[in-house]
């Protein structure tokens, strides 16, 4: 990794002073946070098992990612709005959706099921980058209200060659709208590295929308938390956006359909797995005596039960009645998804008769 | 009752749409101090400011992208694309975040926009100024589409479709924007939008139009009379969800049927419209239903207008089409 790159909790654990970020996270906020990667991670991993065994129909894994996830996380406040991809299971988890309920979308039962308004997460976007667009008009609400609340936009090493991120930005920037655009630059794009989307840092880009960047070590989840605070709080306080890049790696596949072996080295891997966010953030707790034995085997074991919970929810889960994919095309009642309705609920009731 | 056009009459209405709730903002293009290139906006700006007329960058895609956003914090966006072959930049967001976005969330989130559209040719216009793009917003679930063919019916149904909790592709005729109609900016707003129109009741041959092709079918009414031909004229107005009821009933007494688009007959609107006429009429067809719109080709250049786009003599030709069956 280059060392260009804000950390406060080095690899080995030890506790880095920035003058820029100074960072007093109590205990209790540092074992939340070893708390929230622990399960994060659980999901995940069960997640893949869950997939590998047919109860799922895709997976997109986020192992190595969930240390600035989490610290990210951390740093909104809980009237602050997140959008993201569908990789980001660390804020998911630190903002209460429910594992269960972010696995119908894989089961293939409903496209989104939490209700954005209580988790202040936005549902994903799959199609990459188009949720940038959605944070800064969510943003410019937040203006037109006049209320201190400020949105974080993730994105992808990938989205930043799209239109609608450069046209983000640029409304972003002129409208000064409360936004902070983390982008998680984990080194792939599928099968395509980043060297493949930009030329230079991609925090660089940021100097010619009129905008402040900083580029983290994305597998400090200290960093994440302290940079994405101060971030937030100068978009609330009328400073305007944000760009942080979050060098980080996807060290799984892309989603269960990937194949990453066609396409990079396990040295790269294992480089990776040697700055694992969850590692460092055990070393430093640990010699700070903020965890011990005891701490880590509850964790541990209330991710074994996130498992059991996870297996038995998604395995029990029956398929959704036809006629409820009717439902919510439009609020208002329309006549062709009522004829066809009705003709299906025909349909369905002649074979019956047969 | 006030004489306007059809400019006028959409700045009256979007004025006491905004008048009326404070979540109503406009956003677009040049629609703040200028007033948008046909002056639909003029005076908002002066009289809402900054924060509720918003002079976008120029950039479709994220016009409606923020307004997404917007949306989800509890905004009415009401958005203006310049011209209708500007709206393609925008096309994902319409097609993949404003339509579905509702039916994604379960129906937690709503989408409350409108996606005002100048849209038709018959004004001289340069390439990508004139073109009809109706069926493929019409073709995508979740979206409602409007289209006003006269200033009466464009400041009622310009607020109906801000007022609509679903999101609204308002494509408004741009060859119609200075045709003058009285407007009633007093009686309190009522009917539904979402219904066809019928004008006019004749005995022969029932004509469809919408939008630009409104007028264009009731001067071929009137021209048909004068041969002895009776026609009926109904404006569908709302192209989702289409109300072809009004249109099967009137076929179900004439017999003919005859339906009008600038846009390319070839799986246009006008081609659903018949396909539902037929299924719902066939034991009372004289003859197959008519089509009369543009050819299977881009958006001509302005000189061969007169010969691309449908006017009198061509619904003519096509009504006499059908009575020679």
């Amino acid at each position: 990794m280059n060392e260009d790159v804000v950390r406060l909790l080095s690899p080995e654990g030890e506790r880095i002073e920035h003058e820029d970020y100074p960072l007093e996270a109590d205990h209790d906020q540092l074992r939340a946070m070893y708390r929230d990667i622990v399960l994060a991670r659980r999901t995940d991993v069960e997640s893949t098992a869950l997939q590998r065994t047919g109860e799922l129909g895709l997976w997109c894994p986020v192992l190595g990612q969930e240390g600035v996830q989490v610290g990210a996380a951390h740093a909104m406040r809980s009237h602050d709005y997140g959008f993201t991809t569908y990789r980001e299971v660390g804020m998911f988890q630190v903002r209460g959706v429910d594992p269960v309920e972010l696995l119908h979308l894989y089961r293939g039962i409903s496209h989104a099921s939490w209700d954005p308004r209580e988790v202040g997460l936005g549902i994903f976007t799959i199609v990459i980058g188009s949720h940038a667009l959605h944070s800064v008009g969510y943003a410019m609400g937040i203006q037109r209200d006049g209320a201190d609340d400020a949105v974080l936009s993730c994105f992808g090493d990938g989205a930043t060659s799209t239109g609608d991120v450069h046209e983000a930005m640029v409304f972003a920037s002129v409208f000064s709208a409360p936004v902070v655009f983390l982008v998680q630059n984990n080194q792939w794009a599928i099968s395509v590295p980043v060297t493949r989307q930009a030329r230079a840092p991609l925090s660089v880009r940021a100097a010619g929308y009129g905008m402040p960047s900083v580029r983290i070590d994305g597998n400090d989840v200290l960093a994440g938390l302290a940079v994405t605070r101060a971030a937030l709080d100068r978009a609330r306080e009328g400073g305007g956006p944000t760009f942080i890049e979050a060098v980080t790696y996807r060290r799984g596949p892309h989603t269960t359909s990937d194949d990453p072996t066609r396409y990079r080295d396990d040295g790269e891997v294992e480089h990776w797995a040697s700055l694992d966010p969850l590692d460092r953030l055990r070393r430093y707790l640990e010699a700070e005596g903020a965890i011990d034995e005891e701490f880590t085997a509850r964790v541990a074991a209330e991710a074994e039960g996130l498992g059991e919970r996870l297996r038995a929810a998604i395995r029990g889960m029956e398929d959704p009645e036809p006629l409820g994919m009717f439902d919510h095309v439009y609020v208002e009642p329309h006549r062709q998804v009522q004829a066809d309705r009705a003709a299906m609920q025909d349909y369905l009731a002649s074979l019956e008769l047969r | 009752m006030t004489q306007m056009t059809m400019v006028q009459a959409l700045n009256a209405g979007l004025r006491r749409a905004m008048e009326n709730d404070p979540k109503v903002l406009l956003m677009g293009e040049d629609i703040g101090p200028l007033g948008g290139v046909f002056r639909v906006t003029d005076g908002l700006h002066k009289d809402f400011g900054d924060l509720r007329v918003i002079d976008s960058p120029l950039a479709e895609s994220g016009i409606v992208g923020t307004a997404v956003g917007l949306a989800m914090r509890g905004y009415r966006p009401v958005l203006e694309i310049q011209f209708d072959g500007f709206v393609y930049p925008a096309f994902d967001q319409i097609v993949t975040m404003v339509a579905k976005h509702h039916y994604r969330s379960g129906g937690i989130t709503r989408m409350p926009m409108v996606i005002r559209i100048p849209y038709g040719g018959g004004i001289g216009a340069v390439e990508h100024h004139s073109e009809s793009p109706e069926a493929y917003f019409a073709h995508t679930p979740g979206l409602r589409v409007l289209t006003p063919a006269d200033a009466a019916e464009a400041y009622v149904t310009i607020q109906q479709a801000i007022a609509s909790d679903d999101p609204v592709i308002y494509l408004e005729p741009k060859r119609r924007y200075w045709d003058r109609a009285e407007v009633d900016e007093v009686s309190a707003i009522s009917g539904s939008p979402w219904t066809s129109r019928v004008l006019r009741r004749g005995s022969d041959v029932t004509l469809v139009g919408y939008g630009p092709m409104v007028r264009t079918c009731l001067e071929a009414a009137d021209a048909a009379a004068e041969d002895g031909v009776s026609c009926s004229v109904i404006d569908l107005r709302s192209l989702s969800p289409l109300d072809v009821e009004p249109v099967a009933d009137d076929v179900r007494r004439t017999g003919r049927c005859v339906v009008v688009h600038e846009a390319p007959v070839v799986l246009g609107v006008a081609a659903e419209v018949s396909a539902q006429v037929t299924e719902q009429c066939f034991f009372h067809l004289e003859a197959p239903v008519q089509r009369v719109g543009g050819a299977f080709l881009p958006y001509p250049p302005n000189r061969y207008e007169k010969h691309y786009l449908p006017d009198v003599d061509r619904v003519l030709d096509g009504i006499d089409r059908s009575l020679a069956t």
